[in-house]
């Protein structure tokens, strides 16, 4: 039963807005925000919290003074934006302009490699006929392997008397400093991650329809063209998603060179690696200006992402979203 | 309805809040300096300490708690990288927990925790120093307070293969670098020697490079830092020291595998016969006599006290001491067990069974131990000679700064004397007091 309500009358304040029984008679808004009031909360104490505590730590100093007994003074001295300043200038810059052009280093290589073995691996598994369900799960095992193992393992095989340097009949000393500590770490990353992306794309892949690889066929397409023209684009949103997540996860390496090359390594030393390192010398304001700088630094790239490339990672409930609002705002203004 | 604004509003409040909070408790005044004297309190205790493979410490705890009923000790196992035992130590430290009562601190770790005040001073004269190795007494001390109580000791070794040596007709271990070089000169010259390597020892980046680092300028006659505490690696002798590590990579007496060695790689490499001399801790002993096939070098090596630049070298003291943490309950157990664990019968049985250098002089003149483990006279003279590793309260960042010179001089990346002038100025600012 539908009941025809006359458009409440335009206030003088000019007010667009019609008041809240209108918008919303069952009250629905007010019982979303009660059931999701819990979890608000829980993402507010684990990720909020820390932020502000983490920015908070990041404006003060311990002192490193020794009074005259020999004992470190406790408490720590407010010191601003000095963590900051410090962090960009001398030494310490150079070593930080390092670890920003190693962790962007790896990002994109590691991104490149990954993308590309990751939908050749998507392709195989979409199309293979026998064992698929082996052939899927079997491929996820280097995933699902800890990356701590997998960098044990990997150091293993890049030892200077390794599997690595009997295969390649060479004597490259894989750990030490150089490019090819840089490609080890790509290596072993390549290898653990590719799968995962290869299973999101495979996800994207499962929901192409058929119909449209037969028509092409009837149009007389080649088997690359499908792939550039019809493949590609409309696999393009778990694509992205998939980018998106490995990107993140990539600016934050931290396990796999400090377990497979070493601390302070200069080849291979990433953002984390030195964030850790100031903290384990117990320098907790320096260092939380460092997790701070990469925290921004990958608020950055993932606002790139969705912006720029588009990558929807709310999907169907943004277009809903919109929707409603299109909806409401054409019943005010009827 | 909750309207936008008062969402808005409630968010901004409880951020608001939680910074507050935040801002509240930094500096927690904890007054009590760390005098002794303050040691009361008996009752069950924590004894916080990395594994212990010979299972000898385990025994040693049984003991006691069979004896000490109510006052029993548990093991809490730290994990196995002196690195992560440091963080978890430091972690319960911060955080003034009482969870640990004794700490088992690497020889390094000393200033750092007696500085922050994170152990607690300990009375001198109920221990009798006098009857422990003088150097591992002098680790356990800050400022001439003492802070800990040596347990285990360790100094470098040199480990070489008498039958090549016999084969080339020499008799005795080489005393100095140069000769060393001529040994090695000579056994190469015979026939399917070539490609061995002549000396290796720890030189990946990390702690074992500091403490071969301090070896080579202590055997040249210099000092890291000196008996004041002020940086000294400018000097000639540090420079003949850091010359001997670099010049031997790029001549190719120390294989340029080397450089990723830390101690087992080295202990692998001289176990498969690829090394004439290996510079290593006391430990490889035991594992290149092992008859089970895992040595090849069983039977055919031996070792000497360290060469240096122009007479015996001088070596790294390492080994580990125990403390009391500054907030535990029951210090005067943990006290007491301290006094058991160092005493000699119990000093004696952890030598037998993970024969790691003990800290009591006279079981150094034990005939039926020297028989037992015939590499202890040497042992001795090595650590009476050693010297530690800087005794700063900011260990960590020294020895980033030693490592980072030590390695990028070792691969070419700069001169020696460059590294050796960025090192002085490093430690300079970390070291002022």
């Amino acid at each position: 039963m539908t009941t025809t309500t006359a458009a409440p009358p335009p206030t003088t304040s000019g007010a667009s807005k019609p008041p809240a029984a209108k918008r919303d008679p069952q009250r629905h808004g007010r019982l979303a925000a009660l059931l999701l009031a819990p979890t608000f909360v829980v993402l507010a104490l684990v990720i909020v919290y820390p932020l502000i505590s983490a920015i908070r730590e990041s404006l003060y100093k311990k002192s490193d003074e020794l009074d005259e007994n020999g004992f470190l003074p406790k408490g720590e001295t407010f010191v601003g934006v000095k963590n900051y300043t410090d962090m960009f200038s001398g030494d310490t810059g150079d070593r930080f302009w390092n670890a920003f052009w190693n962790t962007s280093f790896f990002t994109v290589t590691t991104l490149f490699f990954e993308i590309l073995i990751g939908v050749s691996m998507a392709l195989v598994m979409h199309h293979a006929l026998r064992g698929k369900g082996l052939v899927r799960a079997s491929i996820l095992v280097p995933w699902a392997i800890p990356t701590a193992v997998s960098a044990v393992m990997w150091q293993f095989i890049f030892r200077a008397d390794g599997v690595a340097n009997e295969i390649l009949h060479s004597q490259i000393l894989w750990t030490t400093e150089g490019f090819q500590a840089k490609l080890a770490v790509v290596i072993a990353d390549v290898w653990k991650t590719a799968p995962f992306v290869g299973l999101l794309v495979l996800a994207g892949l499962q929901i192409i329809p058929n119909d449209v690889y037969e028509a092409a066929r009837v149009d007389g397409a080649s088997g690359w063209k499908q792939f550039w023209r019809i493949t590609l684009p409309l696999v393009k949103p778990a694509l992205l998603v998939a980018i998106l997540f490995r990107g993140l996860d990539a600016l934050r390496i931290f396990d796999l060179p400090y377990v497979m090359i070493g601390k302070r390594k200069e080849s291979v030393e990433t953002l984390s690696m030195l964030a850790q390192d100031e903290a384990s010398n117990l320098n907790i304001g320096p260092a939380a200006a460092y997790a701070l700088v990469l925290f921004v630094y990958v608020a950055v790239v993932a606002y790139a992402f969705v912006k720029l490339l588009g990558a929807d990672i709310l999907g169907e409930a943004r277009t809903r979203t919109k929707e409603i609002k299109e909806r409401k705002a054409r019943v005010a203004t009827a | 309805m909750i309207g936008k604004a008062s969402v808005r509003g409630a968010a901004l409040l409880a951020v608001a809040a939680m910074a507050l909070a935040g801002c509240g408790d930094s500096g927690s005044d904890d007054s009590s300096g760390g005098q002794s004297g303050a040691l009361e309190g008996r009752g069950p205790i924590k004894f916080a300490t990395g594994k212990d493979t010979s299972g000898n410490m385990q025994k040693l705890v049984d003991e006691w708690n069979t004896k000490h009923a109510d006052q029993k000790v548990t093991i809490t196992e730290l994990p196995e990288s002196a690195d992560d035992q440091r963080d978890a130590l430091v972690r319960n430290a911060q955080a003034q927990s009482k969870e640990y009562t004794i700490l088992n601190l690497d020889v390094v770790w000393t200033a750092e925790f007696a500085a922050n005040q994170w152990v607690v001073q300990l009375p001198e004269d109920q221990f009798d120093l006098e009857n422990f190795l003088e150097p591992a007494a002098n680790t356990a001390k800050y400022r001439d307070k003492l802070y800990a109580v040596p347990v285990y000791s360790d100094g470098g070794l040199l480990y070489y293969r008498k039958d090549l040596l016999t084969a080339a007709g020499i008799n005795d271990a080489p005393k100095t670098w140069d000769e060393m070089q001529e040994d090695c000169t000579k056994v190469k010259g015979l026939a399917g020697n070539q490609g061995l390597g002549c000396y290796a020892g720890q030189f990946d980046k990390y702690e074992g490079l500091t403490c071969n680092f301090s070896e080579a300028i202590q055997s040249a006659g210099g000092s890291v830092l000196d008996k004041s505490g002020k940086p000294t690696v400018d000097t000639k002798e540090a420079k003949d020291g850091l010359t001997f590590l670099a010049d031997g990579l790029k001549s190719g007496e120390i294989p340029q595998a080397a450089v990723t060695y830390q101690e087992e790689d080295g202990r692998r490499a001289f176990q498969d016969g690829t090394l004439i001399f290996h510079r290593n801790w006391p430990y490889v002993y035991a594992k290149a006599s092992a008859t089970d096939g895992s040595s090849k070098v069983n039977g055919k090596f031996d070792i000497a006290p360290l060469p240096g630049k122009s007479g015996p070298g001088v070596s790294t003291l390492g080994g580990h001491n125990f403390a009391i943490s500054q907030f535990a309950e029951n210090k005067a157990t943990a006290l007491d067990f301290i006094k058991f664990f160092t005493s000699e019968e119990s000093e004696k049985s952890n030598l037998l069974a993970t024969s790691q250098a003990p800290t009591r002089a006279n079981l150094y003149d034990d005939a039926d131990l020297v028989k037992q483990f015939p590499y202890l006279t040497t042992l001795k003279e090595s650590i009476l000679n050693a010297v530690p590793r800087p005794q700063a309260v900011k260990y960590n960042e020294v020895t980033a700064a030693i490592q980072e010179a030590a390695y990028s001089a070792m691969n070419g990346k700069s001169s020696v004397d460059d590294a050796l002038k960025d090192l002085q100025s490093k430690l300079e600012s970390l070291t002022t007091q």
